[in-house]
């Protein structure tokens, strides 16, 4: 299925689905309250069927955080990105571990480097990181006297 | 060939043989840097162009380093093959605690030796694996090839020769 043909089908299942334009996938923005709802929708409905979550990205944008999560469907053969903007001092998002497993350990990777909270996840604890590590790693503006040599 | 340059001792020729001069502690220290087993640890692209080393091409095994044994207790040198993080030092500083003596370090490539790409603006990256470990002798490139390496361990047979200083 190409990118305008898995469009069609995400408009028939999703009424409200806002695409991004410009990149190599089929990108679609959500809002982080509704993530729950169309991942499961997306996972579930026979007609997408994404049933691989083969990447999970948190990005920081300095004025926000956006996270990237790249769908794919053995089924089908089509891939899907979706895109959720959250704020940056309180990043929040729903958990998807129940609805992809392999979520469990990525959703993990995110919270360690980039503080994203994820709500309901099972184990949500520092992956890379010592356990008593303050601070996130990943975030444009982390700072660490001790082990950084600046430049 | 001259045995002088690789066996350190001198033979004396009499009538029905000969009689071999040397020192002890030379013969060891030859025996020592023509069979040093290194020990399989390789943390990232460096191990790439270790194991390059040790195949058929580069052959490894020509100058003495046979066979990379995966257990510190068998190993004679550690290749510090890639980036030491400040979660792996600990693993590091117990893999040499565990070598039995004598032991050599070979530190390869920037990362090992310096921090290397990673020496600025990161908070994971030890600065050279010689502040966990002493080393004898240092590899520059990123990632050094076989031919490199193969130069340091060489160099590293000749310090072993030369004996301590």
């Amino acid at each position: 299925m190409n990118k305008e043909e898995l469009k069609i089908r995400l408009t028939e299942v999703l009424p409200t689905v806002v695409f991004e334009e410009g990149g190599e996938w089929t990108t679609m923005i959500i809002d982080p309250a509704a993530w729950e709802g169309v991942a499961k929708e997306l996972r579930w409905e026979g007609r997408l069927d994404f049933d691989y979550l083969f990447c999970v990205t948190a990005a920081d944008w300095k004025t926000h955080i956006v996270m990237v999560y790249h769908l794919t469907s053995t089924v089908h053969r089509h891939t899907l990105v979706v895109k959720a903007k959250l704020d940056r001092d309180r990043p929040v998002i729903r958990t998807v571990a129940d609805v992809w497993r392999t979520a469990e350990f990525h959703e993990r990777e995110a919270f360690d480097l980039m503080g994203v909270e994820f709500t309901g996840h099972p184990d949500l604890r520092r992956l890379f990181m010592t356990d008593e590590w303050v601070g996130w790693p990943l975030r444009k503006d982390y700072d660490d006297p001790v082990n950084m040599i600046k430049l | 060939m001259d045995v002088s340059k690789s066996f350190p001792g001198e033979v004396h020729p009499t009538a029905g043989g000969g009689v071999l001069v040397t020192k002890l502690d030379e013969v060891i220290n030859w025996a020592r840097s023509n069979s040093l087993w290194p020990l399989v640890f390789g943390t990232s692209c460096c191990a790439i162009e270790m194991m390059s080393t040790a195949g058929a091409k580069y052959d490894w095994s020509r100058f003495g380093f046979e066979v990379a044994r995966a257990t510190p207790r068998q190993a004679d040198v550690i290749i510090i093959a890639g980036t030491i993080v400040n979660k792996m030092a600990p693993v590091l500083k117990r893999l040499y605690d565990q070598m039995a003596d004598p032991k050599y370090v070979i530190a390869m490539g920037a990362c090992a030796t310096s921090g290397g790409p990673f020496f600025y603006n990161t908070y994971s990256v030890v600065k050279g694996a010689d502040h966990v470990i002493p080393v004898d002798v240092y590899v520059a490139g990123c990632p050094p090839r076989p031919e490199a390496l193969l130069h340091a361990l060489i160099t590293l047979q000749e310090q072993i020769r030369r004996g301590p200083s």
